[in-house]
């Protein structure tokens, strides 16, 4: 597939003042999913988020059309989000993809917990991730296409299952499953719209302006607002400044405070130790995809090896219990 | 002793990517180059420590589960005691041999991981 002619083809439908399409660039990172930078040349600034041909969806994924119509959601709700700018057809020759808007800022976590120039948003980073996602877990979930309800329980016996299955022996994970599940929280009164993987990598942050976007909602379900509170907390995605718990750039009581109320330290911090314990799961299944053949790079084996941090983490946690 | 992936599957990873036909300016293929460096040191932290770190946990896991054996049978032994809650996940002995084999394998995996310092000294 030739994605920077079709997307030549396509401009004219993205702005009414261009003729074509420039720069057409596959962003490094995400084998589940292409994301593109292009540029139409009106100068509009966009990225084409595309399932690759032939590739199998991952079993909790969202179709690419639900994504963009939650993304649109979020923004209605006050979220910051990319706006949508077009939902792919078959005609147009992309397979199952979207286009929207193209932010200025930065997703690499490790650029954003160091460097100096992020240094004048981080203090207020926590507090600001709790307020977007009180917006984004106040959105109508009526209106919203068709999504997975999950809960405590329910996400642990899933994960245990897929852990099963891989048939790995890991007695961290395996002691993690027991413990969690003795502490897991009953399924909240009322589920609310999840992003289902708020953190580093998915959230784009601008020097000046802070958090201006989303990103990545392939994985939104509804479920307990504790989850993405939790999942921003993990560990694997504090880039080394571990002692902040929130993203590596800051506290509990900051994130807290941002979102309002509502939701107690103790429930947060169960679902960052199952947050933990998921992509410790996660990264086995993903090596297992090289094992089977199915995709034989060298990252999908070195994911595989990732596993053991989650293991430091949870055996912290298990400590401190 | 480690597995998903073997030393061998990276072994065999890294070979892969080396046969590939280089692509000049290509941002993916400049991320797997990256990683493929990581897979080496790995696999050389591996060479060195992985057969005293495998000695080691078999004596841990023979105290814990008061049976001799090799690395495979006894960890898996331990896995499915844990599995049906022959022994409590908050058991403090258990506690000390899962702390031990989690440093134990991040020192081979990612020595610079910042959780290693959080679990030594936080």
């Amino acid at each position: 597939m030739d994605v920077a002619a079709a997307l030549d083809r396509l401009a004219p439908r993205l702005s009414p003042t261009a003729t074509g399409a420039v720069n057409a660039r596959r962003l490094s990172g995400g084998a589940s999913l292409e994301t593109w930078a292009f540029d139409l040349d009106d100068g509009t600034p966009l990225i084409l988020r595309r399932r690759p041909d032939g590739a199998a969806m991952r079993e909790t994924a969202l179709p690419l059309a639900s994504e963009a119509a939650l993304i649109r959601a979020a923004d209605q709700a006050g979220a910051p989000a990319p706006s949508v700018v077009h939902v792919c057809e078959p005609a147009d020759g992309l397979g199952e993809a979207y286009v929207m808007r193209r932010l200025e800022g930065e997703t690499l976590g490790r650029r954003i917990v160091r460097d100096e120039a992020f240094a004048g948003v981080r203090p207020d980073l926590a507090w600001r991730c709790g307020e977007v996602l009180a917006r984004i877990h106040a959105v109508p979930t009526e209106a919203l296409p068709e999504l997975a309800t999950s809960d405590a329980r329910g996400e642990l016996a899933r994960y245990e299952d897929i852990y099963r299955q891989l048939g790995a022996q890991r007695p961290i994970l395996e002691a993690a499953f027991r413990w969690l599940e003795e502490i897991a929280p009953p399924p909240p009164q009322r589920p609310v719209l999840v992003h289902g993987d708020f953190r580093n990598g998915n959230l784009m942050i601008h020097p000046t302006d802070g958090l201006v976007g989303v990103l990545d909602w392939e994985l939104a379900h509804l479920g307990d607002p504790a989850e993405d509170l939790g999942w921003i907390c993990v560990n694997s995605w504090r880039f080394g400044e571990w002692r902040k718990p929130v993203g590596g750039f800051g506290d509990y009581a900051e994130l807290l405070a941002g979102y309002g109320g509502g939701i107690s330290l103790e429930r947060v911090k169960f679902w960052q130790a199952l947050g933990s314990l998921k992509w410790g799961v996660m990264c086995l299944m993903m090596y297992s995809s090289f094992a089977t053949g199915q995709d034989r790079s060298i990252e999908r084996a070195m994911i595989g090896r990732r596993t053991s941090e989650t293991e430091v983490d949870l055996v912290k946690l298990m400590e401190g219990a | 002793m480690i597995s998903h992936p073997t030393a061998a599957e990276l072994t065999e990873g890294i070979a892969a990517f080396e046969a590939e036909p280089a692509i000049p300016g290509d941002a993916r293929q400049a991320f797997l180059a990256r990683v493929t460096e990581n897979a080496r040191a790995t696999l050389a932290r591996e060479a060195e420590h992985g057969a005293r770190l495998e000695a080691e946990a078999v004596e841990r896991l023979s105290a814990l589960m008061g049976e001799t054996g090799d690395f495979t049978m006894l960890n898996a032994k331990l896995c499915e005691a844990l599995r049906e809650g022959a022994i409590d996940p908050r058991d403090p002995a258990l506690l000390a041999h899962l702390r031990a084999t989690a440093i134990g394998q991040i020192a081979i995996d990612q020595p610079t991981y910042g959780g290693l310092a959080a679990l030594r000294d936080g």
